[in-house]
């Protein structure tokens, strides 16, 4: 199994230094091979388990609540404007 | 015996009946932080000023004759449970400045409860690791040789219990972060039932995974503090509550897994496991093989779905609202993002997250199957003792495989208590009891009568 370390994480939005890449390539390849171990079992018309106690449609009333004051919610960013998080550009002309 | 080194239980019966104060019990703990803590690296931030505030509040609540179940009780808290105005990092360098503006749902309840914080304890940074090595604020040490591994991940809380710097500590457990670390320290750690008790406000590692528990001395113990903090949130949806009959040990069958002992376990974990099946029998249940044939396939079923939910749920670090830029995630948090977004990646999803999915649903029901033949299931917690520092350190798939034993609990969403059952080579190791979902009090009924005819917890290392 090998995995393309660059496409992944460029996937991911993880910046790599060039000297990860191929250590990471090998750990990963190395863990790749040995989930294969998975084919061996066969899951033929077995049903997936997503939500292991067997809870269906959680749900509660939709009512608006206190919540998190503006200022509380700014507390941790060093980037903000006018009460705002300030976030790059995603379009450009 | 000095304050610091007293249960829950005993410290409570101290406090009420006023042969000392929650202020002189807190600065025994805190005393005891400050004379080891260089050395064992089991805190990340000790809330003294916050710690000696709440205390005095104790006292004065148990002198107007309040009473509450951890009333003045001194807990530490992996640095994993968001606390309101103090930092709480994940052992990450990302958090590393983060502090939350609110208490996660257990610390609250713990709060709640009467009980004194002392601190925030070290841990694999996000949960990732079976030996406390990938904190970015350096590895705990093992109290009982500190050049041995911890177990991971809430190696600072299993450490500060079993080295009596507070009286429990809380974890998390998602592969098997609080059994084996509470192995390899000679104290008691309980992974509860998947939704027993609320993940909100606790640094998400894999959803469907995440299992809240905790670390203390006696098994008595555990029984209190997770009558403190389980139970049906509004905050967490999977959160539910299930009442589960109690009968008593002597009508008990426990089983063995017959697969296991195939499984590569250490020569002397092996012997002091036929020990502990002795003993319990000794003590009236009786013993049987059972089959879990799927077990094999858990380790690669638990990683492909634990990194694919990692690399979802470390998706929301930005770097822009809290916690800094990307690129100061360790070396685990990204081998296990890129896993993950490899395994659910446009073409993938099948062969990997869906087989996954269904991998489990076999292993739930080898469980299902056995506990229709017994009522509780033993099993080591690692197939072998502590390790060296460094040991298994640039071999991920190596440190992988220590799970092997304790995965399909998660898996499964099934409870397990690692008791401690003695020590090979000077350090410790223990057994895990297994039951269905919600049969919490049967593991401590089993655990509690194991310990008392034991008395393992009264070894304590020198430190």
């Amino acid at each position: 199994m090998k995995i393309d370390v660059v496409h992944v994480a460029k996937l991911a939005n993880l910046p790599l230094k060039s000297e990860e890449k191929e250590k990471f390539e090998k750990q990963l390849s190395e863990i790749l091979s040995y989930v294969e171990k998975l084919k061996e079992v066969n899951t033929e018309n077995v049903e997936i388990t997503s939500q292991v106690t067997g809870l269906e449609n959680v749900t509660r009333k939709d009512e608006a609540k206190p919540s998190l004051s503006q200022d509380d919610a700014l507390s941790n960013t060093k980037s903000q404007h006018n009460g705002f998080f300030k976030v790059k550009a995603i379009l450009t002309e | 015996m000095k304050l610091n080194e007293l249960t829950i239980k005993e410290a409570r019966e101290g406090l009420k009946s006023k042969k000392f104060s929650s202020v002189e019990l807190t600065k025994a703990c805190l005393e005891q932080i400050k004379k080891h803590n260089k050395d064992l690296n089991a805190f990340i931030t000790v809330t003294e000023k916050e710690a000696l505030d709440q205390a005095k509040s104790a006292d004065e609540l148990i002198s107007s004759g309040q009473d509450l179940p951890l009333l003045g009780i001194p807990i530490a808290l992996k640095d994993l449970f968001s606390t309101k105005g103090i930092k709480t990092t994940a052992g990450s360098k990302v958090l590393e400045n983060y502090v939350p503006q609110y208490d996660a749902t257990v610390v609250k309840k713990i709060k709640d409860a009467g009980a004194v914080i002392v601190g925030k304890t070290n841990l694999d940074a996000w949960a990732h690791g079976s030996s406390g090595e990938n904190s970015d604020f350096g590895p705990t040490k093992n109290p009982w040789n500190k050049e041995y591994v911890p177990g991971g991940s809430s190696s600072g809380s299993a450490v500060s219990v079993a080295s009596d710097m507070c009286l429990a500590a809380t974890g998390t457990d998602t592969g098997g972060s609080i059994r084996l670390p509470a192995s390899f320290n000679n104290v008691v750690g309980l992974k509860p039932t998947y939704g027993k008790v609320s993940r909100y406000g606790i640094i998400a590692m894999a959803s469907s995974l995440d299992s809240i528990g905790h670390f203390t001395k006696t098994v008595e113990d555990s029984e209190i503090m997770l009558s403190v903090t389980g139970g049906k949130d509004i905050m967490d949806a999977t959160t539910l509550e299930k009442k589960h009959e109690v009968k008593p040990l002597k009508k008990m069958k426990i089983g063995i897994v017959a697969q296991y002992s195939f499984m590569g376990i250490d020569k002397n974990l092996k012997t002091l496991l036929d020990n502990a099946d002795k003993q319990l029998k000794k003590l009236g249940a009786n013993t049987e093989y059972i089959s879990l044939p799927n077990t094999q396939y858990a380790t690669a079923c638990y990683y492909i779905i634990q990194p694919s939910e990692v690399s979802s749920n470390l998706a929301r670090y930005d770097g822009i609202r809290y916690g800094s830029a990307r690129q100061n995630f360790g070396d685990e948090a990204k081998r296990r993002i890129m896993l993950g977004t490899y395994t659910l990646s446009a073409g993938y999803y099948d062969a990997y997250y869906k087989k996954a999915m269904q991998v489990r649903t076999l292993i739930k029901q080898d469980f299902n199957y056995a506990f229709k033949k017994v009522d509780a299931i033993i099993t080591p917690v690692s197939p072998t003792p502590p390790w060296k520092l460094g040991e298994k350190i640039n071999d991920p798939l190596k440190m992988y495989l220590s799970d092997i034993f304790t995965v399909t609990a998660n898996l499964a969403g099934i409870p397990g208590l690692s008791v401690p059952i003695g020590f090979s080579n000077g350090l410790p190791v223990g057994m895990q009891i297994l039951g269905p979902q919600f049969s919490e009090a049967r593991l401590f009924q089993i655990g509690y009568a194991y310990e008392q005819a034991t008395q393992w917890y009264k070894q304590k290392p020198k430190l």
